[in-house]
């Protein structure tokens, strides 16, 4: 267990390099940096200055390794266009995203996971039915299109939930946020559903198809044969081992929740770091897309460690195994 | 009154051409404290049976006929609740495999309690020293430690042990056990079978005992039902069927058995089973291609040894470190050392993990030794694998596999599959002239005329079996090794193929190395035997010497272990 969790360690650690390395080869490709910062009538001796101050004229190793230093603190310079820090930036705007991620993710999860119990319990059922027919209309409209849809129906047609922003908002300290107040909580509804529609659709056909193959398997047929009540069966033993396989798809997938987020995030013009992430993109604020690249790449591998130690909390194959086979 | 009573219950399973009549017209009964064998080849019903009076037909089966009465009372009428409330309390049930037969992320002791608490009500304390005593009468050492141990950490023996004290949770009258030893090794079945009669006297408990095993019937059962195509051929006392049966069925399927008490050159023919295709030779397999040109000028030595193993181990890692000596391996085979002479029927016997198949898998240069060496027509194999000069000696060697549902690409029709090494050989002029000798092949293994255009899954799996043996022999090879040829197939299906085996070894002088579990069987195939155990040859000696002067400590403990059906006519 201890081997195989320093050997997760090493390989996110070598996954995160290889994303700094790319981040880093934008600054060196995408346009020159003394050209964004400057202005026409900078003479030479100052922009030379300036990239002797910005450290551009080392040898690349060692713009690497500083890009690197800053990284892991958190320091990616300053953004070409607001002219603050970039760490600031993403402060300000990571808790929008976080919320609408985190929002997103707990809905897909706990209403995909019991839906695609229910479709595999009463597969012949007319709720069944039609949450597969639902949910094959979710898996394949683009997430753009459903969000224009919701805003559409819910807010200029029906009129009850607001199409743009986070509302009001407090600050706790450097996080600001949206769920304690009632505009907020009602502008954070349509984003929420939109990017959870996608991951629940999936999660629910998943742990259906995966639940279906468990109810055939000996133990099932076993269970049954002492008697046990079907909800025993079903949610005591059934659950439990569709669950396994299925967590590390639903570890992945919520990586790809705040990935999914820009494209929700521009639908509703919600602050968050997508929008920072599409503005940057526009004015080629390496800094900013360098500093964002790397953020979500330490959640995806953050996650993806999670679920691997989640794993073996599930699943006893993989805690005790080897040395204590006996009998 | 009896236990149990059947009375002319007939079993179907609706589909798109109509009612399949799975089960027709059958009636038995069990007494309690009895074991009522029901034996039969697959496809004749007998776990259907066993499924009806559970109540767990896999729908959309049903009951169409018939009744069932456990104590008199009438039970297949009753209510979805009322059936669950018989399962486990009134009737256990013991399944084939018990490795999938117990939910992977529960310990035992969980299993146990929520069966013991559901059924007898005894709070968690009472549960668990419940659970504790079942496993100590079913035999499993240390129960308090091994109940909070999950199933992945039992052996497959010790795993039929716990499916049993489950079955037990609730004090059945009945227990139906479905094939309950056929994943076991013999030495394991042994002790499973004995442990499932003293269970039965013991707690005066009715058994019905599926199987598809006359030696396990033998062994266990007091009556017998013999069933076949969805009927019930004959019932009767266990020694009078197996002795002196009176269907015609039954007497064929005891003929089919292999006979571990004496040796006869050929297996009688089920004459009662039907689609037997019986070779015709319509052709001299000596001005046949197949009998042409095999290579001949790799010489046999001029001992006659073919296949020659000088100090053969192979060495597993079964935990990985960085380490040196934090890493354990597993020997599966040990300093092997035989020669298989020309013509010869070798053959390799012992239990699962003895290390038998990894031989075969060095032979045929699927695993490369670890050390020592495997010489082939007096050149070593072992090293090099597939390079120009080897392959040659590669196609003289062929291998029948275990498993004839996997080992055929379900994807290609059996023409490409039986073609696929001849061209990859070159061993035909042109596709037409391959294609001309697939049918050949095809015929001289006894398949239909039209068998070269259907895919595999069309075809039983002894017919699936011959197509193998078809494809193993496209090479014209010298040597065939089978591994298990007949382990997934019923008796009369099995006797078929084993004398296919021996027919085609005579038409082309084939040696064969024959590896298998089943003693009987390998009393009839083979010349030579070698018994493995652990990776280590114990002991190697003639067929005959072996079966009746057994020299080896385990050789004995093996024999005495293979179910005696002595009760068969001389």
């Amino acid at each position: 267990m201890f081997s195989f969790l320093i050997k997760r360690l090493v390989q996110s650690f070598m996954v995160l390099l290889s994303v700094a390395f790319i981040a880093f080869a934008l600054f060196k490709f995408v346009g020159d940096p003394i050209n964004n910062m400057v202005g026409q009538d900078t003479t030479l001796v100052e922009r030379e200055a300036l990239a002797e101050r910005l450290g551009l004229n080392d040898p690349f190793p060692i713009q690497f390794f500083n890009f690197i230093k800053g990284a892991a603190v958190g320091d990616f310079g300053l953004s070409y266009r607001h002219k603050v820090p970039v760490s600031q930036l993403i402060a300000e705007r990571a808790p929008a995203t976080l919320e609408l991620s985190i929002i997103s993710a707990l809905l897909s999860v706990f209403v995909g996971i019991p839906m695609g119990v229910y479709t595999a319990i009463r597969r012949k059922g007319f709720l069944s039915r039609s949450f597969m027919t639902v949910s094959l209309v979710g898996i394949s409209l683009p997430t753009f299109l459903i969000g224009i849809l919701f805003i559409f129906l819910f807010g200029v047609i029906l009129r009850w939930l607001p199409t743009f922003g986070r509302g009001e908002v407090v600050q706790i300290g450097f996080w600001s946020t949206g769920l304690l107040t009632w505009s907020g909580i009602k502008s954070l509804i349509l984003p929420a559903v939109t990017l959870a529609l996608f991951q629940m659709t999936l999660i629910m056909r998943l742990v259906r198809t995966e639940m279906l193959e468990v109810l055939t398997t000996d133990y099932i047929k076993f269970a049954r044969a002492r008697g046990l009540k079907e909800n025993a069966v079903n949610f005591g033993h059934a659950l439990k081992n569709t669950l396994i396989p299925v967590i590390t798809i639903i570890g992945l997938q919520l990586g790809l929740v705040m990935a999914f987020a820009i494209i929700t995030e521009t639908v509703f013009q919600w602050p968050g770091m997508g929008m920072l992430f599409i503005q940057a993109i526009e004015e080629v604020d390496v800094p900013v897309m360098a500093a964002y690249l790397m953020m979500i790449s330490v959640v995806f591998v953050a996650i993806n460690l999670a679920v691997d130690i989640l794993y073996a909390f599930v699943d006893p194959r993989l805690t005790i195994d080897g040395g204590s086979k006996h009998g | 009154m009896a236990l149990l009573d059947v009375k002319n219950i007939s079993i179907g399973f609706p589909s798109r051409h109509g009612m399949f009549v799975a089960v027709k017209d059958v009636s038995l009964s069990v007494e309690r404290g009895e074991i009522l064998g029901v034996v039969g080849e697959s496809g004749a019903g007998k776990s259907t049976i066993g499924n009806a009076i559970i109540a767990l037909l896999e729908p959309p089966g049903e009951v169409i006929k018939g009744e069932v009465y456990l104590n008199g009372a009438r039970i297949d009428n009753l209510s979805a609740e009322e059936k669950r409330l018989i399962r486990g309390k009134k009737i256990g049930m013991i399944f084939q495999d018990p490795q999938t037969s117990l939910d992977p992320l529960k310990t035992i002791k969980q299993q146990l309690v929520e069966s013991i608490n559901l059924h007898l009500k005894l709070g968690r304390k009472g549960s668990e020293k419940k659970a504790f005593e079942l496993l100590e009468q079913v035999g499993i050492p240390d129960p308090l430690i091994r109940m909070e141990h999950y199933p992945h950490q039992f052996s497959g023996g010790m795993r039929q042990r716990v499916v049993i004290a489950l079955a037990l949770c609730g004090e059945p009258e009945l227990i139906i056990a479905d094939e309950p030893t056929t994943a076991l090794d013999v030495s394991v079945q042994k002790q499973i079978l004995d442990l499932m009669r003293k269970l039965c006297r013991e707690k005066n408990v009715g058994m019905i005992l599926v199987t598809h095993d006359m030696g396990v019937i033998a062994e266990v059962a007091d009556r017998v039902a013999v069933m076949y195509n969805s009927q019930l051929m004959e019932i009767g006392e266990t020694k009078q069927i197996i002795g002196n049966p009176q269907h015609e069925y039954t007497k064929s399927l005891i003929s089919a058995i292999p006979r571990p008490d004496k040796k006869v050159r050929r297996f009688p023919l089920v004459t009662y089973i039907e689609d037997v295709v019986e070779r015709k030779d319509e052709f001299d397999v000596s001005t046949h291609w197949l009998g042409q040109s095999r290579d001949f000028e790799m010489k046999v030595a001029d001992d006659g040894t073919i296949l020659q193993l000088e100090n053969l181990g192979m060495r597993f890692q079964i935990t990985n470190s960085l380490f040196k000596s934090k890493r354990r391996y597993l020997d599966a085979v040990k300093d092997v050392n035989f020669n298989i002479k020309e013509g010869e029927t070798f053959g390799i016997v012992g239990e699962s993990g003895s290390g038998k198949s990894t031989i075969a898998r060095m032979v045929t240069g699927l695993y490369k030794p670890y050390k020592g060496a495997v010489k082939f027509l007096g050149k070593e194999i072992s090293a090099i694998s597939h390079t120009p000069e080897v392959l040659p000696y590669r196609r003289q060697m062929q291998m029948v596999f275990q498993d004839p549902f996997s080992s055929l690409n379900a994807r290609m029709r059996v023409m490409d599959i039986v073609a696929e090494p001849i061209l990859f050989h070159k061993l035909a002029g042109s596709k037409a002239e391959a294609e001309h000798i697939v049918l050949d092949l095809l015929k001289l293994v006894g398949m239909s005329d039209d068998a070269y255009a259907k895919y595999p899954h069309q075809f039983s799996g002894g017919q699936r079996q011959r197509i193998s043996i078809a494809r193993a022999l496209a090479t014209r090879p010298r040597f065939l090794i089978c591994d298990e040829p007949t382990s997934a197939l019923d008796v009369s299906v099995q006797a078929q193929i084993l004398n296919l085996l021996k027919d085609l070894q005579e038409e082309l002088n084939l040696t064969m190395m024959f590896i298998s579990h089943d003693l009987p069987v390998i009393r009839q195939m083979c010349d030579r035997v070698a018994v493995m155990r652990h990776g280590q040859v114990l002991e190697l000696a003639e067929t005959e010497k072996l079966f009746e002067d057994p020299q080896h400590e385990y050789s004995q403990h093996l024999l005495s272990l293979m179910p005696q059906l002595d009760m068969l006519q001389a």
